[in-house]
């Protein structure tokens, strides 16, 4: 065992944590209501709306925590919230 | 060779010493009596004698809170303080020490408020004790200034990465002029390597410092600063030895003997009151008596087996200590040689504690001598546990 | 992909977690960034993890600009500063109460470094204390509303006053609700030399007592209520100033959250609403917002 601990953390190692688990509701994108403007990517708070090769925005829903800004800043309302399991 | 003394405060030889280490950044906020220090080293900055940044911040806690930033960032740095400041500091004292960042500080010990008193005891450095800084007591000028590079090879060590106080008396070796030899810029360069830190803040390597740990990591930090500090008990013997050999001057490691093979009393302190105590043995030696000296250098680590073999053959134990735990009415050397021998039955001589020294008050050999008379009494069955040395009467 | 990776463990619909990630989109990968004690730094750090794509440092809550200056003074002395950017982000709490005086110790020693306060207006952090940059009437735990009182009784500090009178070349404002402009205004205060602040308004959802999804609605009502003012200051001077187009009343930013709603239900809580009006119509005129 070394002695000195690594006191340091690797950068952006919080990946390992999925915090899809935690979503109640989820979005769903319409594309055939979708701009592209990219305000739901704009504001996401965990970063995690990506714009597709078609230029339209899908988030990861590994990490996405369900908190619908993007629905609610969509101003197309191409973003509904559907509760889990549905 | 002769090597040439000059007549200096002892302020000026720490400065000095200080700027052959080359830090990158120093950052002080002024107290007395540590004004001294931090004005040297300002005026070699503004002489262009150091290449360092040199910030004068608004507090003591900036002081340190600034160096932790430099620290991480790779840079070797220095601070000094005393009292109040170093009590300012207390936080960021732990911290400097969990990230393990090597700052190394000159402690110019003086007694904390209140009453508001500016003269020496060592009741601020030793009430930093288990901040997990490493702390080196000085006896002399020449130790205090030559301790500065001696920490930072202990600090920088890849396998100790603690923070390290050298603590020096304050105005009794702040502010004395004495002869010394400045330690030399070639001789420090080849003693002291480069500070190459495996991790710092760089944009292309990414890393964070200072996490969040919950109660599954949290331990694991204390446990290897504990390991890291035991490290250090053996890097500080060497780290002495490897300075004799290049300067030719040895103050002992964590301890220091005088007089101590055969003596039925032994006397143990830390820093200037060492000077005192030896010049007391001398008397007594001269008179027949059996007295010797241990002088504690290393308070922390705490080198607790080294202690109990050099008190083997002693018959009673004396300690000195400028400090006090009110509601203990002990000081902390005599608190903590005397649970060092508990378990351990090697030694069976019986500890007597003395507080003394506090906000000042002179340490004359007459003191002295009055402790060892009241250590003769244990013979007759009369012991005292700890008491204060120097009390006035007059005001008690 | 955004430098503040995701698996952090902000709250859905965090406004902290929005401007850290706005302060990197601006930044890019050459900066370093000093955290104090706060939601930010205890959510995206947990050991062994980070959510930091750059390098990062917590020290302690009431030091960051000292270690950012730190951080700084090391850079230069070690000839590494080309052109990396040191930025500290820290809280209302840490930055208008407890972390102050070594912020006016930082920006009076002229340090290159942006300092960017995410106020979200109260220690939630610690469950929703009030702060000192808790607005007038904002029921917090420390600052409840009660059969006595409307809650926080006291103004908000004017902070980015304070940092402009230390003289500092560039001071702004900005709001998690208006991206492009805080991004502008971070990669400005970035590029600027000296000591920089941009003070963020920041919509808890948690703290607020609203929806996750609201953050950025109810950003945006503080800001066209003209309660929360966007303006940037040079050398003192303000010099720029987004005006507001058909401005609202207060109520509509009030009744938006929880922590007003004794406004609306207590006696006497119409009166009072008047008082926040006041402020508000006060930063129109002096901010010249209309």
């Amino acid at each position: 065992m070394k002695l000195i601990i690594k006191t340091v953390a690797k950068p952006g190692s919080t990946r390992a944590n999925k915090t899809g688990a935690w979503r109640s509701f989820m979005p769903v994108f319409d594309h055939k209501l979708c701009s592209k403007c990219g305000i739901c990517a704009i504001y996401c708070p965990e970063g995690v709306v990506h714009k597709l090769e078609n230029g339209f925005f899908e988030p990861d829903y590994e990490y996405c925590k369900g908190c619908g800004i993007c629905a609610n800043e969509c101003p197309k309302k191409a973003i509904i919230m559907v509760l889990e399991g549905k | 060779m002769r090597k040439r003394m000059v007549v200096v405060e002892g302020s000026y030889a720490v400065a000095h010493a200080v700027k052959v280490c080359k830090p990158n950044v120093i950052s002080a906020y002024p107290i007395t009596p540590q004004t001294h220090i931090v004005e040297d080293l300002s005026q070699f900055a503004a002489d262009g004698e150091m290449n360092c940044e040199y910030m004068n911040v608004e507090s003591e806690f900036s002081a340190i809170s600034a160096l932790i930033g430099a620290s991480a960032a790779g840079a070797r740095t220095y601070t000094s303080t005393t009292s109040q400041g170093l009590a300012l500091m207390h936080e960021a004292l732990f911290n400097a020490s969990g990230m393990r960042l090597p700052i190394v500080m000159t402690v110019v010990n003086r007694a904390l408020s209140a009453p508001i008193n500016i003269w020496n005891d060592q009741q601020d450095s030793i009430s930093q004790r288990d901040t997990g800084w490493i702390q080196l007591y000085a006896e002399d000028v020449q130790e205090s200034a030559d301790m500065t590079p001696q920490l930072y090879k202990i600090a920088e060590d890849e396998d100790i990465l603690l923070p390290a106080m050298a603590c020096m008396d304050g105005f009794i070796l702040s502010h004395v002029y004495e002869p010394v030899i400045l330690l030399e810029q070639s001789l420090t360069d080849e003693f002291l390597p480069d500070y190459t830190p495996e991790f710092v803040l760089d944009p292309k390597n990414p890393m964070s410092f200072g996490a969040f740990a919950d109660p599954s990591t949290y331990t694991e930090f204390r446990y290897k600063q504990e390991k890291a500090m035991g490290v250090a008990l053996k890097r500080i013997e060497e780290v002495a030895l490897e300075f004799s050999e290049k300067y030719g001057r040895y103050y002992g490691g964590l301890l220091d003997g005088y007089m101590l093979e055969d003596a039925e009393i032994v006397i143990m302190a830390m820093g200037s009151v060492i000077g005192t105590i030896k010049d007391t043995i001398d008397m007594l030696r001269k008179e027949g008596e059996n007295v010797g000296l241990l002088k504690v250098r290393s308070f922390r680590p705490f080198p607790a087996d080294e202690i109990r073999k050099a008190l083997k053959n002693a018959k009673v134990v004396i300690t000195l200590d400028k400090n006090i735990s009110v509601g203990k009415n002990e000081g902390a050397l005599c608190t903590e040689v005397k649970a060092c021998m508990y378990n351990n039955r090697d030694v069976l001589a019986p500890v007597i504690g003395f507080m003394l020294g506090h906000g000042g008050r002179d340490i004359p050999v007459s003191t002295i001598v009055k402790m060892i008379n009241k250590a003769k009494l244990v013979e007759k069955g009369i012991f005292i546990e700890s008491e204060f040395a120097d009390l006035r009467e007059d005001l008690a | 992909m955004s430098l503040l990776k995701p698996g952090h463990r902000g709250c859905a619909g965090c406004c902290d977690a929005l401007a850290g990630k706005f302060v990197l989109d601006a930044l890019g990968e050459d900066c370093i960034v000093v955290s104090p004690t706060g939601c930010l730094e205890v959510f995206t750090t947990p050991y062994p993890e980070s959510a930091w794509g750059v390098p990062w440092i917590h020290s302690l809550f009431e030091n960051a600009a000292a270690v950012a200056s730190g951080v700084e003074a090391a850079f230069k002395a070690m000839g590494k500063m080309n052109n990396t950017k040191i930025i500290a982000i820290g809280g209302d709490g840490a930055t208008m109460d407890i972390g102050l005086q070594a912020i006016s110790g930082a920006f009076e020693r002229g340090h290159d470094f942006t300092y960017i306060c995410v106020d979200n207006e109260a220690y939630m952090n610690t469950g929703i204390q009030r702060s000192s940059g808790t607005p007038m009437y904002a029921s917090t735990t420390t600052s409840p509303a009660g059969k006595v009182s409307f809650g926080n009784p006291l103004n908000k500090k004017n902070m980015p006053a304070i940092i402009a009178a230390h003289g500092s070349p560039y001071v702004a404002t900005a709001s998690v609700a208006y991206a492009p402009d805080m991004i502008r205004k971070v990669k400005k205060a970035a590029q600027i030399k000296g000591p920089t602040y941009v003070h963020v308004h920041a919509p808890c959802c948690t703290g607020w007592k609203f929806e996750g999804s609201k953050t950025i609605e109810v950003g945006r009502l503080a800001v066209e209520t003209a309660l929360w003012p966007l303006y940037e200051m040079e050398n003192s001077e303000i010099t720029g100033v987004r005006k507001i187009k058909n401005r609202k009343p207060v109520e509509e930013y009030l009744k938006a959250q929880g922590r007003f709603k004794h406004l609306f239900t207590m006696e006497g809580g119409a009166e009072e609403i008047k008082k926040i009006q006041a402020t508000a119509d006060w930063n129109v005129k002096h901010f010249g917002l209309d």
